[in-house]
């Protein structure tokens, strides 16, 4: 196998990454990808949970026939640096969503990167990216969205939200749009904000305590992300994951 | 049942409450007139331990209890229910779903067991259906979308679930049409007018104790009780002013 080049923080798609941590990976990673190819007509999803003690590196892509349908949603829990990649082609109608978490505390840098290429019209996309972090970890979304020439009537859209628990967290977005259709739609909005502190007082005059106030509050926030997904079990799952991180937040 | 004893607060570093006292006996309703920054909201948000409220000096106690020691969901558990003159929207927790954990997590601390999910709807669409609030909005997230009359009708039935002994209501009457008024009256009437509870009631005006008749009436001027009486101090407060009775 061929080793890839290896990525540097000049690299516009690393450029948040955390380095220190992106050394410690094998060389191999990098060369690693899941390919995985969608027939004309055929819907696949995969719900993943990803991160644990030692850095990881997951890079995905999806190939995705006409009128096809991927669906990616994950779980970024990790103590340490997880980063979750995916590129992705459309054929004509072809639909790709993805739902995406980082979570957590600690001083670890978990990050999606996203690249969808709209390669032939009429197809659609949409990423909802939710993060959540405190201590001083950080969570990030960069997202790229490839129109080609005549790929008309592409429909795509990219949300980004994220909820600082502490000062010292952060979290970054990076939307990154190449247009060379003329007739498209790409939506992309991103926000960071605090938990709401009348929220919290409210639900603390009604008797729940603030450790339970809080998970309701994150819960409601990152449900978003897994709004697409619709299978009530791997919803949960994906949830409950999430929010077992939340765990030894402050 | 509740004891406020010479209650000063500070809000920002700024003395808001300076000398407050009074006490409200099981199976009373007391009724808190005064003028806009006379500090009413400041007692109701000090009452229920809202975070940058600062009591300097004073006491208060619930039942006994020292009020002020307990974190303000602990506050909830021992009684206490704080009616807000803006209910908080919280976008995507629905209404049954917080009020459940609400009621649930009183019960905990309480020692008592949770209510089943069945018990809890129950108790909800009994309580919605005594203030006439649709019980399909209880589905819908807490306060969102509700226009201002649904969100204290909303309090009420919230007040009705979680049965508290001492309830402190800001201004509940505000934003309430003519209908709302008496329905939302009759519904503290109903929840909290019983031999082994208390109420105090925040207002400005004397419309609602057309509804709720005060048993004492206070009136609230720059931090303290400035004079105190029975229902009829309204009627001649609503007549002559706060400056005219206060003075």
């Amino acid at each position: 196998m061929e080793l890839a080049a290896l990525p540097t923080a000049r690299d516009e798609e690393w450029r948040y990454a955390d380095f220190s941590a992106v050394d410690a990976l094998a060389p191999e990673a990098f060369s690693e990808w899941k390919d995985v190819t969608l027939a004309p007509g055929e819907v696949r999803r995969k719900c993943l949970v990803v991160g644990g003690d030692a850095p990881e590196l997951h890079r995905i892509r999806l190939t995705v026939g006409e009128g096809a349908r991927a669906e990616l949603f994950v779980a970024n829990i990790g103590a340490a640096y997880t980063r979750v990649e995916a590129e992705v082609r459309l054929a004509r109608g072809a639909h790709f969503q993805f739902g995406g978490v980082t979570i957590g505390g600690g001083d670890a840098t978990r990050e999606f990167v996203t690249r969808t290429v709209h390669v032939e019209p009429e197809a659609t996309s949409e990423q909802v990216v939710r993060a959540v972090h405190w201590n001083t970890a950080t969570g990030n979304f960069l997202g790229r969205i490839d129109v080609a020439r005549d790929a008309q009537k592409t429909d795509a859209a990219q949300d980004f939200k994220a909820l600082l628990l502490e000062r010292g967290a952060s979290a970054n977005a990076k939307p990154e749009l190449e247009i060379f259709a003329d007739d498209v739609k790409c939506a992309h909005g991103a926000a960071i904000g605090q938990m709401d502190e009348m929220a919290r007082f409210y639900m603390a005059a009604r008797g729940i305590p603030p450790e339970a106030a809080r998970k309701l509050l994150v819960h409601a926030f990152i449900a978003d992300a897994f709004v697409a997904l619709d299978d009530e079990g791997e919803r949960e799952r994906l949830l409950e994951a999430a929010l077992s991180a939340l765990g030894d937040a402050a | 049942m509740l004891k406020i004893d010479n209650l000063h607060a500070t809000v920002a570093d700024k003395p808001i409450l300076k000398g407050l006292s009074l006490t409200v006996n099981a199976g009373e309703v007391h009724a808190i007139m005064g003028p806009n920054g006379a500090g009413k909201s400041t007692l109701a948000y000090v009452l229920g331990g809202r975070p940058g409220y600062e009591v300097t000096e004073g006491s208060v106690t619930l039942a006994g209890q020292d009020l002020l020691a307990l974190d303000p969901h602990e506050r909830a558990a021992a009684g206490l229910f704080l009616g807000f003159q803006y209910p908080v929207e919280i976008p995507g927790v629905s209404t049954v779903q917080f009020l459940r954990e609400a009621l649930n997590a009183q019960r905990k601390a309480r020692g008592e067991e949770p209510l089943s999910g069945g018990e809890f709807l129950k108790l909800a669409r009994e309580k919605a259906a005594l203030l006439k609030l649709d019980p399909e909005m209880l589905k819908r997230p807490v306060n969102l979308g509700f226009s201002g009359g649904e969100k204290k009708r909303a309090e009420m039935v919230q007040m009705g679930i979680l049965d508290p002994s001492l309830a402190v209501l800001d201004e509940t009457d505000s934003g309430l049409d003519i209908d709302a008024l008496r329905i939302v009256g009759e519904g503290i009437n109903a929840i909290m007018r019983r031999p082994d509870k208390g109420v105090l009631l925040i207002t400005h005006y004397q419309r609602l104790l057309d509804y709720v008749k005060p048993d004492v009436v206070h009136v609230l001027a720059k931090g303290r009780i400035v004079k105190s009486g029975g229902p009829e101090l309204a009627l001649e407060l609503e007549k002559q002013g706060y400056e005219a009775v206060a003075a």
